[in-house]
């Protein structure tokens, strides 16, 4: 990614999670990875200021609690978090699902791919095209957290 | 691109247009290439019924009569319109700009890159994630 904040992934499902930890892993993207199991979880985290605001936002759709949709819901009209990208990565080809998060101003819908070579290809686009674009947190905001921005973070 | 509906491409500077335009010819991106000025002539091509939605509109900000963010402020308020990805693509490398734009929930803030080769490795990138990407029109 272009910075080096963490990436926010909503996934209940733990080996699913472990999945794009381990994918990311091999392709060397340094950005730690925050994981929560549910919507609710992950407003918690984003509301907390202790916590450093997140580059982006992986979200799976079905969760219990507060699913990815009802996340959007709340995080989409909500000044500060709004602008935080979020790419819906689901095993969901539902087209109102599709619809509804295009509606809700997603930036992208991703099917994973069960291959997980596949998989580790699908997360190396993802990445590259979020180190092409720039990132809605300010530059001042990285100084203060400490942050390199400008891709550093590679190895 | 995942579809074969039409990119819109918002840009008042004709050559940067062109470049746009032979970058995708140059990645045989064969999606067509609908390109308006500013953002007043695409709210008018997105508002007729007889065009087809495009799949995605890349955006350029500094234009005459409606720039990028009046164009935003309307699009992103449109029930119909809201739901196409925006690229915002231009020179600007102004925090204000970025952050104004990832206010309106845009898809991707790209800065030009002024050399062609690096133009058109951005323009693939775009075009890898958008294929890989769903897109919200119904119809491939």
């Amino acid at each position: 990614m272009r910075d080096c904040k963490p990436i926010l992934l909503l996934e209940d499902d733990t080996v699913d999670a472990m999945t794009v930890k381990r994918a990311l892993k091999d392709l060397k993207v340094l950005n730690p990875l925050v994981r929560v199991g549910n919507g609710e979880e992950a407003l918690v985290h984003l509301r907390d200021d202790n916590n450093i605001k997140p580059c982006v936002i992986l979200l799976d759709l079905n969760m219990p609690k507060m699913n990815g949709i009802e996340f959007l819901r709340v995080a989409k009209a909500d000044e500060k978090l709004k602008r935080i990208p979020a790419i819906v990565l689901t095993t969901s080809k539902d087209d109102q699902d599709r619809l509804q998060t295009f509606r809700l101003n997603v930036s992208g819908f991703i099917v994973k791919p069960v291959d997980y070579i596949k998989f580790v290809e699908a997360m190396k686009i993802i990445d590259l095209y979020w180190t092409l674009s720039e990132l809605p947190n300010s530059e001042q905001e990285c100084l203060n957290a400490n942050i390199q921005t400008d891709n550093a973070c590679r190895r | 691109m995942r579809t074969s509906r039409p990119i819109m491409l918002v840009e008042d500077d004709s050559i940067d247009a062109m470049t746009v335009k032979r970058a995708m010819k140059d990645l045989k991106v064969s999606n067509h290439l609908v390109h308006l000025a500013n953002g007043e002539e695409a709210m008018n091509y997105l508002h007729s019924e007889d065009n087809h939605k495009p799949c995605v509109i890349l955006l350029d900000l500094n234009m005459p009569k409606m720039d990028g963010f009046e164009f935003l402020k309307i699009a992103k308020n449109d029930a119909e319109l809201r739901q196409i990805p925006v690229i915002v693509l231009t020179t600007s490398k102004e925090e204000r700009d970025k952050v104004e734009s990832f206010q309106f929930c845009v898809a991707g803030y790209i800065v030009k890159p002024t050399d062609y080769k690096k133009f058109v490795d951005a323009i693939k990138t775009i075009d890898l994630y958008w294929t890989l990407s769903e897109l919200p029109c119904c119809v491939a």
